[in-house]
């Protein structure tokens, strides 16, 4: 196949609602200028979600514990610019590679169980890190978080400003870059093997698919992805709090996922603004009640609403269109 | 050297006890009908501050406050069970997960809303409080209490499981549901009797705990891994399994914040992850 038309393909697999999506988010500049702020923790949160979409949507993996790699990625990347490396892209590579590697390390551990046992060892991970961090005060701050992050202007060109300006725009293109190579991951043959490993992992394994392997391979790439997102949050608000290791941040990427749709590629991003945006909200209000409402909504979820956002608009639209049908069928 | 030792195992004693008795109930939830209940905590904190508001605001002596959190628990329980843990035996681990943080969610919302979000004091009664001494150690009386109603519990559920008619139906359908619904065992009402004895007992183990674990909105996330620990680590085929994963645990946590506090909760969740790693087949995972 050329060049070309690979490049064809390509963007013929790259659907017009996809491209309008993206446009969004980049007219965003000068469609939501006063909450720049808030849309990149949205675009972070988004990435997280993706990462935690590859484990739990595509492979099955039940972690209460994802926010380990993300803390790490935030620390990483945190306390290179802390210690006078401030040049963005270098660190962000730094963090995922970090990420990557504990989560290479430590999914020798999350792959062989059943899902209880996942659950429990994710969940030990994750409060494992935050004891650790909490414990070493002396490097990460501790409960006072890491301070004295300072960033080297981004490409040498564009200094982080207060507005979030360059954030906004540092996040919109590391998420975008991902979520292209996610995508491509998850239609090629290694995603589809995913799927099956999900669905019926006794018979991918007779048919000779090195299941392990494969579930490990997946779970270190998610866990740099969730690490360059954590990455980008320390790098954006110059700040690394310790509750970027808190089990509240795995069970909300979890929440915001299911909210989206588990499964499906933009469920994480989709999950992540509704959830971010309502939490931005309604937390403003009272937290307490935030998180009253919240446990509501995750059981109204379960009991009612399968799919999430994209599940309900996916239900939607076939309800539409299969009603546009059916009057042609009866002429 | 040896006074300070025996102090720490029995207070890890005293501990791993009201451990073992807010978790039984989760063994029986996981084991009968493989339901992964991260609330069950959210129990133990109803019993709690039952116990805690009734003896403050209406003078309810300790003694009755502690069946009181029994019964309120285990109807609590019976209720959740009925209308919505029901729907969910058969539904994906990830549905469970998500159902029971929501109310975990909830719990911990309501209990800041209602009673705020300071540690509740509970005044115990005289004849509970103050110390003893034996072999040269002093001892904490309450501790000691903790104990003794542990052991009876324990002696008591023992004999029910294993001597009467009730007990050969849940062991009956925890080894093997289908076949003992098959010989005319009403599983789902075996279970939803379990089910709320186990809440009660949660609900006890928390009014009991005030004193040792404290009382505060976020208690059933607080403790959430211990009481998964306990069940992972012991299994749930058996009563002895539970009994001594929690008094080991409540030994080490004890020990392991006596002597080298500067780890921490550290050791609890090394300890977790080793011990998941060299003994997965603890875990029941029936599918």
């Amino acid at each position: 196949m050329s060049a070309a038309a690979r490049a064809r393909t390509w963007a013929g697999r790259f659907p017009w609602e996809e491209g309008a999506f993206w446009l969004l988010l980049a007219v965003g500049f000068w469609l939501w200028p006063k909450h720049l702020a808030l849309a990149s923790q949205v675009l972070i949160a988004g990435l997280f979600a993706l990462s935690y979409d590859l484990i739990l949507g595509y492979a099955g993996i039940l972690s209460l514990g994802h926010a380990a790699y993300f803390g790490l990625g935030a620390y990483a990347a945190g306390l290179l610019a802390a210690h006078g490396w401030g040049e963005p892209l270098s660190g962000l590579l730094a963090a995922g590679c970090c990420a990557g590697l504990a989560g290479f390390l430590t999914s020798f551990l999350v792959v062989r169980g059943q899902d209880l046992t996942r659950l429990m060892v994710t969940t030990a991970i994750g409060l494992l890190l935050f004891e650790l961090a909490n414990r070493l005060s002396n490097i990460t701050g501790g409960v006072d978080g890491l301070s004295g992050v300072e960033m080297a202007p981004l490409l040498g060109a564009f200094r982080f400003d207060i507005y979030g300006r360059t954030a906004y725009g540092y996040c919109l293109i590391v998420t975008f870059v991902l979520f292209l190579g996610v995508r491509r991951m998850v239609h090629s043959p290694f995603g589809w093997s995913l799927r099956g490993m999900r669905d019926n992992p006794s018979r991918m394994l007779a048919l000779g698919y090195p299941v392990q392997r494969r579930l490990i391979a997946l779970y270190t790439v998610s866990a740099a992805i969730a690490g360059v997102a954590g990455a980008l949050l320390a790098q954006t608000t110059q700040f690394v709090s310790i509750d970027v290791f808190s089990f509240n941040r795995s069970a909300d990427v979890m929440v915001m996922l299911i909210v989206g749709g588990a499964g499906v590629l933009y469920g994480g991003l989709v999950g992540a603004a509704v959830f971010t945006l309502a939490y931005h909200f309604l937390s403003a209000l009272n937290p307490v009640y935030w998180q009253f409402w919240l446990g509501a909504f995750l059981i109204a979820i379960v009991l009612f609403g399968r799919g999430g956002v994209l599940g309900a608009c996916e239900r939607l639209s076939r309800h539409l269109r299969e009603r546009g049908r059916a009057p042609a069928a009866q002429r | 050297m040896i006074a300070s030792l025996i102090g720490i195992v029995f207070d890890g004693l005293a501990y791993g006890m009201l451990l073992f008795l807010i978790s039984v109930g989760l063994s029986v939830t996981l084991g009968l009908m493989n339901f992964v209940n991260l609330a069950h905590g959210a129990f133990g904190m109803l019993g709690g501050y039952l116990c805690a508001l009734a003896m403050a605001r209406w003078n309810v002596p300790f003694l009755v406050a502690l069946p009181l959190a029994f019964v309120a628990a285990a109807l609590a329980g019976l209720l959740l069970e009925r209308l919505l843990f029901r729907r969910f035996y058969r539904r994906s681990h990830l549905d469970q997960v998500l159902l029971t943080i929501g109310l975990t969610f909830m719990a911990v919302a309501a209990a800041t809303f209602l009673f705020g979000p300071q540690q509740q004091a509970l005044r115990l009664p005289e004849y509970l409080s103050g110390q003893f001494s034996v072999l040269g150690a002093d001892h904490n009386l309450y501790r000691m209490f903790l104990l003794a109603v542990g052991v009876v519990l324990t002696v008591a559920l023992t004999l029910v499981v294993e001597r009467t008619r009730f007990g050969a139906a849940v062991r009956a359908a925890v080894d093997n549901p289908r076949v003992a619904e098959a010989l005319g065992i009403r599983v789902g009402l075996v279970f939803q009797i379990a089910f709320a004895t186990g809440c009660g007992l949660a609900g006890l183990g928390g009014a009991l705990g005030v004193e040792v674990l404290g009382l505060d909105p976020v208690f059933p996330l607080k403790y959430m891994v211990y009481f998964l620990l306990v069940v992972a680590v012991g299994g749930t085929s058996t009563l002895k399994g539970p009994l001594y994963a929690a008094l080991l645990l409540g030994v080490a946590d004890v020990a392991g914040k006596y002597y080298i506090p500067q780890v921490g909760a550290f050791i609890i969740y090394a300890m977790m992850v080793i011990l998941l790693i060299l003994r997965p087949q603890g875990l029941i995972s029936r599918s």
